[in-house]
């Protein structure tokens, strides 16, 4: 088990240190001025180049960046929010940005595996038919537009929640963006624990705990929960992906200041910032990753069939 | 020995709604088991057998509907007791009392039987645990027991493993320990060789027949495969299109088989000295039960059928006091058809054979 | 053996059939002999039967078939072009702009109250109003959704031809190009879309390219796994040995026996790119750096909609809708082959 750890973390970190080295090379070939919001002579440029070591061979740039990188370093950027380390910046973003997300993932899971339980349980009564349109509403339409619809419905017409985000009340302005990008998650677990659920009811073994004489409650307990969920691990990733993408456009419409506003800030705002595009590029694929490897991990642990294999390797 | 039934399935018939329509999959079928028996389901997949004994399972898929029929349960042991129509006491009650501890079911793949998240262990002792009343280290020691009882050598090493990691031999082995775990009287068996090796095929069934002996039980074997009725059996009911076409002790529907359906069956069976140049087979295909067979179901692919068939299904013609066979062959009125020749032969040959080991 | 007991048998109902006379004359089975039960339906005929009988995936056909249809033809239904702004002279010679018109179609006004539209604009139909600009939204939304699904399906194509000649060329060849191919394709997976998308930014200027870009960077992958698999799965089937041991190439293999076995699993995952690209292009256009002016798409629809929509709610409603509706239709169309291309015997 030690060792399948240690391979799977090991994989995750090169392919981590990988990836910030192809994102650290692309930005630093990148042609143009790296410097676009201020004024400066090509003299003056040539002077900042060689005072952030712009002009070093990359691979001495590379291991000077992953040292400060292994420091919590970022740098500073070059036009957003100029002066400020990126850290800084980050520290909130990422803090605002965690909670939010957290909250619809918590939300969303929750709901779902409820959702998609009750429907498979009343198979082909109405909560399964109400599960199924509401999984397929919710995965059909982008979060985004779910909270514009949100917004303009309780805090427009009913002025009932902030127009924006309000850090001061964080809680009670986070209700609306973590509500609509919750639903996908929501929809998307629903649907799949259902069908999960649905094929561990048809399947060979639940007849034969059947035949032993098991029935309700304590049937799904002990031979149709387990199976069901173990897959939803599965779909992990890909909700986090959804999740930061759909935050991107929600922390946008919404004015949080989140990782998700800052990568659009980077790319749109009044020039590219490489830096912060080289930050958010790491931060984004570390958090994939760690995602991705934590869904390894978590199947490992719960699927024996994964587990003894990984005993068997030690 | 005296007779004592101990289940009786009368005019069972069940329909499965479908979308393409309701599919009539089962349309009368009588069955009787005694104490200590072995009887054999014989016929094509499709002919109604597994359904049957899902019925008697209280394991129906939930778009069945049974039209009419009982299926009645009688303790042995206890005649006068009164039967129970395990239709008619509802699942919750059918899991309780009956499924497990008195009627127990061995399935076709011991491949998906079994859940693969819970150790095999935990999943005989459930089935005691359920049942009877004992602490878990006394259902421990009974799963243990049952594992060697079906044939796992090292039981306490195994108790722990999950299923993948046991081949499929050794998973039916627990497959069938698991159905013996709350001491039912009656096992029924649904092609529990079908998915195993040719080699392993010998030894479960084998190893069913001691424990049979050893825990008087009663058996129902449901299978295509009439080289295992001809090892286990006492009696064979032939199905075909949801209905049985013949019943007999099994040297009668061996020796002296009266329906053409059990003819081709027979002759379909692989045999070493046999000299035809072509490896017989059923012609046709068995009917589709959307549309209600007029006549007898079997006409269509019988080289006998007479006008007859296609006018009204046969009754079950008396033969013996054991021998039963709905065909209109068996109509005093009918030609007098002889078994086709080949057929013949072979019957002949296995009759020496077995003399030879009397 | 166990000593045997009469079988029960029922008693002969007494409205048997009483045989009349002929009733026992044999039946001519000749044709019998002669087993005709040949596997009745080609493996296609199978597939396309039983997509159309799932209900699910008709509606989506017919959903996609619709949209398709008004993307193509829906500009041309009225005389505004998706630039232009609705305006023109009345009677007084004064210039009038149709501006932040809501949908209305005059007769059915005028059925409905009783009385017609009072404005300069009496006698024209906007079945989804103008913008605040006073452009016709119809033609706009139908525009917007050509260019989305124009996007997607180019996309979504150049994809399944890198997808499966990577996929293809990784499966088929195996040893250490598999290994190396799988490694890059590993990495690949593990960068999300948004830092491809947001280091793209860099490189290139906004608009329909870099959407494309981006989209052409991260779909191939799914496509390329389905090629491998299908590739590893039937590189070792009796079929394709055959036609090697008769002599036949590499380049003959894969084009002669693999790729139409390959075709239904990447049409299927071609129904769920296809909403992914849509998604992705609405996405990066609403935040800014996908299609850009004077272009419009469903993700800058949606964007205008969003930023009137205190004043003009019902304009956002249109793209959101024809968003919504391409997503379902692909998805059912999506299952619905998924289904028909893997029947279980069940749904048979």
């Amino acid at each position: 088990m030690v060792k399948y750890v240690f391979k799977r973390v090991g994989m995750a970190a090169l392919t981590l240190l990988i990836i910030v080295f192809l994102l650290f090379w692309l930005v630093r070939v990148m042609p143009g001025n790296p410097f676009p919001s201020e004024r400066m002579s090509d003299v003056q440029i040539a002077a900042k180049r060689a005072e952030l070591g712009l002009d070093d061979p990359i691979l001495v740039q590379f291991r000077n960046y992953v040292a400060k990188l292994l420091k919590g370093d970022f740098g500073n950027g070059t036009s957003l929010y100029y002066g400020v380390p990126i850290k800084t910046v980050l520290r909130t973003a990422v803090s605002n940005s965690f909670r939010i997300g957290g909250f619809a993932i918590l939300l969303g899971t929750a709901v779902g595996l409820l959702l998609g339980i009750t429907a498979a349980l009343n198979r082909g009564r109405f909560l399964d038919g109400f599960c199924t349109v509401f999984s397929i509403i919710g995965v059909c339409v982008p979060s985004y537009v779910f909270l514009i619809f949100l917004q303009y419905t309780f805090s427009f017409k009913i002025p009932f929640f902030p127009y924006f985000f309000d850090a001061d009340r964080f809680a009670f302005s986070s209700v609306m963006p973590a509500l609509s990008l919750s639903l996908f998650t929501m929809s998307t677990i629903a649907r799949f624990t259902r069908n999960e659920m649905v094929e561990v009811f048809d399947s060979d073994y639940v007849r034969l705990a059947e035949a032993k004489g098991m029935y309700g409650g304590k049937l799904v307990r002990a031979h149709v929960l387990r199976n069901a969920l173990i897959p939803i691990v599965t779909v992990l990733a890909p909700l986090v992906v959804d999740l930061l993408t759909g935050a991107l456009v929600v922390e946008k419409i919404y004015g949080i200041n989140g990782i998700g506003k800052l990568m659009v800030d980077a790319i749109t705002g009044e020039g590219i910032d490489y830096n912060y595009v080289l930050a958010l590029g790491i931060l984004y694929s570390t958090l994939y990753i760690a995602v991705m490897l934590l869904v390894d991990l978590l199947y490992g642990v719960l699927d024996p069939r994964i587990r003894v294999a990984a005993k068997e390797e030690d | 020995m005296s007779a004592e039934t101990i289940l009786k399935i009368s005019d069972l018939d069940i329909s499965f709604r479908t979308n393409a329509g309701v599919v009539h999959a089962i349309r009368g079928v009588d069955m009787d088991l005694q104490k200590g028996e072995t009887v054999a389901v014989v016929g094509e997949s499709g002919s109604g057998k597994s359904v049957t004994m899902k019925a008697v399972m209280g394991l129906l898929d939930s778009n069945a509907v049974v039209n009419s029929g009982e299926i009645l349960y009688r303790r042995p042991g206890d005649e006068d007791a009164q039967m129970i129509d395990l239709l008619k006491i509802g699942k919750k009650q059918l899991r309780q009392d009956i499924n497990g501890q008195h009627i127990a079911m061995v399935f076709q793949d011991p491949m998906t039987s079994l859940d693969p998240t819970m150790p095999i262990g935990r999943q005989i002792m459930e089935g005691i645990l359920l049942h009877k009343n004992v602490s878990q280290s006394e259902a421990r020691r009974r799963a243990l027991e049952l594992l060697e009882l079906v044939g796992i050598n090292d039981a306490e090493k195994r108790f722990k493993n999950y299923p993948h990691q046991l081949s499929g031999g050794m998973r039916q082995r627990v497959v069938i320990a698991i159905a013996l775990s709350a001491d039912p009287d009656i096992l029924i068996c649904d092609e529990p060789t079908t998915a195993l090796d040719v080699t392993i095929q010998a030894k479960i069934l084998e190893l069913i027949k001691s424990i049979q002996e050893k825990m008087k039980l009663s058996v129902i074997y449901i299978t295509h495969d009439l080289g295992v009725v001809a090892k286990v059996a006492d009696y064979v009911n032939v199905m075909y299109a949801g209905r049985i076409v013949e019943v007999g002790n099994v040297n009668e529907i061996f020796y002296e088989p009266c329906h053409p359906y059990t003819w081709g069956l027979l002759s379909a069976m692989p045999d070493i000295n046999t000299d035809d140049d072509r490896l017989y087979s059923i012609p046709g295909s068995p009917p589709n039960l959307l549309h209600e067979p007029v006549g007898d179901a079997f006409a269509d692919r019988n080289p006998f059928a007479m006008a007859i068939d296609k006018k009204a299904a046969p009754p079950m013609f008396k033969i013996s006091e054991t021998h039963f066979a709905a065909t209109w062959l068996l109509h005093p009125d009918a030609p007098k058809v002889e078994l086709p020749e080949e057929l013949r032969h072979r019957i002949e040959r296995a009759r020496k054979e077995a003399e030879q080991y009397l | 053996m166990a000593e045997l007991i009469p079988q029960t048998v029922p008693p002969v109902p007494s409205d048997a059939y009483v045989p009349v006379a002929g009733d026992f004359a044999f039946l001519d089975r000749a044709d019998i002999l002669t087993d005709t039960n040949y596997a009745s339906l080609s493996y296609w005929k199978g597939v396309f039967i039983h997509f159309f009988k799932n209900r699910r995936a008709v509606i989506g056909l017919v959903i996609i078939a619709v949209i398709v249809l008004l993307a193509v033809f829906g500009p041309m239904m009225n005389s505004y072009g998706y630039r232009d702004i609705v305006q023109f002279r009345n009677e007084s010679n004064r210039r009038v702009v149709a501006k932040a018109l809501e949908p209305r179609v005059p007769w059915l006004h005028e059925l409905v109250t009783g009385e017609p539209y009072d404005d300069s604009f009496a006698d024209r139909t906007f079945l989804f109003g103008t913008d605040d600009l006073g452009r016709d939204l119809w033609t706009r939304t139908w525009h917007g959704t050509r260019v989305s699904l124009l996007v997607a399906f180019v996309t979504i194509f150049i994809d399944v031809i890198i997808g499966m000649s990577y996929g293809l060329i990784s499966g088929y060849f195996g040893g250490l190009t598999d290994i190396v191919m799988q490694r890059f394709v590993e990495i690949a997976n593990s960068v999300p879309r948004l830092v491809i998308v947001s280091v793209l930014a860099i490189f290139m200027p906004k608009g329909m390219g870099l959407v494309i870009v981006a989209l052409l960077l991260t779909e191939w992958i799914g496509m390329s796994k389905i090629a491998r698999a299908e590739m590893l799965k039937i590189k070792e089937q009796e079929y394709v040995l055959a036609s090697r041991t008769l002599g036949a190439g590499s380049g003959h293999i894969i084009f002669r026996e693999i790729l139409p076995n390959t075709i239904g699993p990447i049409i299927t995952q071609m129904m769920f790119s296809i909403p992914t690209a849509i998604f992705t292009e609405a996405f990066l256009s609403f935040v800014g750096v996908g299609i850009v002016l004077p272009q419009c798409s469903i993700g800058t629809l949606i964007e205008e909609g969003f930023n009137n929509i205190t004043i003009l709610p019902y304009q956002i409603l249109p793209p959101i809708l024809v968003l919504a509706l391409l997503m379902l239709g692909f998805n059912f169309i999506g299952d619905g082959l998924r289904e028909a291309l893997a029947p279980k015997l069940e749904d048979m």
